[in-house]
Formats: structure tokens, sequence, C-alpha cells
């Protein structure tokens, strides 16, 4: 089944939730309405014709600017049938958050906590959403389009305390 | 060049060999430094694409070998940590532990731009260069230093140690 079929069956299953099928050089994207995207997943992974077993990547990306400012990207791959379908939901910036697949692909749990922790879009249903990369007292993120790039004014949380040893060095006493 | 009062026969600077002996005379900090350059053992330790090219350079075709270089997994048995690419805030604590669990003496080699300096990672994650928590010796400046750069500053670093007098003692 090549991916456009996929995207037509998908189409066909959640006729509401379509916004764009968007076809380029053999490789298929679909964006969704994110209000039933654990839905449209659990089909995708369930559907003996489809079987997308295999979540590549799950990630996050920030369209400044616009109205539905992020989307989570999720690129799926059937083992089986070995065709691939990549599949976007629209999050709007004043309500960031979309429901959690990992009940679907449980390698989907860091990828969360991830998109989470660049972006601050909240997995609803997640097992444990917690900041992933940044000290879990790190204020903002990260990959946000307008976030500055040499972030807030609090130093890393341990690095100040890094410089303060490294005060202390014998080795830079020395005349040597 | 003889010394006409002893006898003795200078073959390098500081270095007189008695004739017809097995004999040198020579400063302790000579002999000393001499065996430490002789044989600086690197730390193991990559961070990034750098780490590549210091892996190319302990390889057969640049061989760090020839200088007594011999890459160890361990910081209890290194005497050089290299610091070989981009040192982020959150590996800084770590590479400062390998630093720490090295015994003296001991030195450290910052390796590439972003080691020197950050490089072009001026950003909220990024030490902006190693001397910032780390005690550097000498920094091979490059994106990435070829094994020529980084074999350069391993003789640099070498010369550094030769003119070494009571650095590491217990008098310091």
């Amino acid at each position: 089944m090549g991916p456009l079929d996929i995207a037509e069956k998908i189409k066909d299953k959640f006729p509401g939730e379509i916004i764009e099928i968007t076809p380029f050089r053999d490789q298929v994207s679909v964006s969704v309405k994110r209000d039933k995207v654990t839905a449209i997943c659990r089909f995708l992974f369930d559907d003996p014709d489809i079987q997308m077993n295999y979540l590549s990547d799950l990630c996050g990306v920030d369209y400044s600017g616009r109205r539905l400012r992020f989307e989570v990207v999720y690129n799926l791959y059937s083992l089986k049938y070995r065709h691939a379908i990549r599949l976007k939901a629209l999050i709007p910036e004043d309500d960031p958050s979309i429901d959690s697949v990992v009940s679907v692909w449980s390698g989907a749990n860091w990828h969360e906590r991830e998109t989470y922790d660049m972006f601050g879009i909240v997995f609803k249903g997640h097992p444990d959403m917690r900041r992933i990369l940044m000290p879990s007292d790190w204020e903002g993120f990260p990959l946000r389009k307008d976030y500055p790039l040499k972030g807030p004014e609090t130093e890393y949380k341990g690095f100040e305390e890094l410089k303060e040893m490294h005060t202390h060095d014998n080795e830079w006493k020395v005349k040597s | 060049m003889n010394d006409q009062n002893t006898g003795l026969i200078e073959v390098e600077e500081g270095i007189k060999i008695v004739p017809g002996t097995n004999a040198i005379l020579t400063t302790l900090d000579n002999v000393v430094n001499w065996g430490r350059k002789s044989s600086l053992w690197g730390m193991t330790f990559g961070l990034a694409c750098c780490a590549i090219e210091m892996m190319t350079s302990g390889a057969s075709h640049y061989d760090l070998d020839r200088f007594g270089i011999i890459f160890r997994a361990s910081p209890r048995q290194s005497d050089v940590l290299i610091i070989a690419g981009t040192v982020t805030k959150k590996m800084a604590p770590i590479v400062r532990r390998v630093y720490d669990q090295m015994p003296e003496p001991r030195y450290v080699i910052a390796m590439g731009s972003c080691a020197c300096t950050g490089n072009i990672y001026n950003t909220y994650a990024v030490v902006q260069g190693c001397d910032t928590f780390l005690p550097v010796d000498v920094y091979v400046p490059g994106c990435p230093p070829r094994p020529e750069a980084l074999m350069d500053g391993i003789i640099k670093l070498q010369e550094k140690i030769a003119k070494e007098h009571l650095r590491w003692s217990r008098w310091r």
C-alpha cells in the first residue's frame, strides 16, 4: 500500500480530522486536528493492512506567527509492509497541549518529554511529564523561536558551583 | 665540548657524560621531566567531532604512539585530558569529575575552537571555553584541528613539561 492510499484510508476513517494531505517526492504528510490524534495513531497501529508498528520519530515544530503555531510530527513506519507516512498534528499557541500516544508506542515516552522540554507542548495522559534534557528548575522552552539564544539570566544549574571549584585549583597558583 | 678540568663531555645543554663510564650528570628536574613528557598517556574522552580527529591522530597513519602517547580508558591511568569537542553545561561537571579523578601530574589540552572559546555556540547550553572550569595547559585552535595541529599542541605541552621545576611537588 502506497502512502497516498494510507492517507486516503485515514480520510475515510476520520473524515472531519484531516486538514491537508501533502505529497512530496513519494513522501506523504497528513496534517490533522489534534483532538483525535491518539485514535488516529491507534487506527494506524491496529489496522491489519497498515500496521505502523514502528515510531521512527516524534518531534515538535514551532511555526512562529501562524495561528496554529505548533506542530507535533509523527514519522511512522511499518516493519512488516515497509511503508511510511508522516502525521502532523496542529496545535494552537494559547493552549499548547495534545493527547499522548505512549499508549500506542511506549517508545514515544521520552520523545514526548523532549518535545515538552523544548517547546512546552504538554502531552495529556503521559505517564511521566517532566523535563528530560534541561534541569528541572529551568524556565522557558529553548527551541521556541522567541526564546533568547543566550537563555535567561539565571545560570545553568550547577555551573556556578563548578566555576567556583575552579578558583581553588592548586595548579593556577604555581609559578613555573 | 670537553670540559678541560673535569673531562666531562656535554652532549646536550645541561647533560654531561663521564667518559669511560656508563654515567651521565644532569639535574633531577631534567630526568623527571624527560620521563613525564615521554609517556603522556591520554584519557579516552571525546565530546564531539574533534574526537574523530583525535582518534585519527591516535591511529596508525599519524600514530601518537611514537610520542609515547597511549590512550587509556580510565582517568586513574591517564596523564593528559584532551578536551575534544563542545563542552555543554550539562556535560561540564562530568568533564570536571574525570579531571579530578586523574592522578597528578595531570595536564589539559583544549582541542578545537569549541573547547577553547565555545566557537559559534554562544548559547544558553554551551560552556564558553573549558578554561572557565579547568586549568588548561595548551590551546589548539581549529574546527576541527588537523591531526598535525593536535600533534603540535602535544609537542608544545612536552616543551612546557620540560621546563617545569617543582610544579607538582609537595612544596609548591
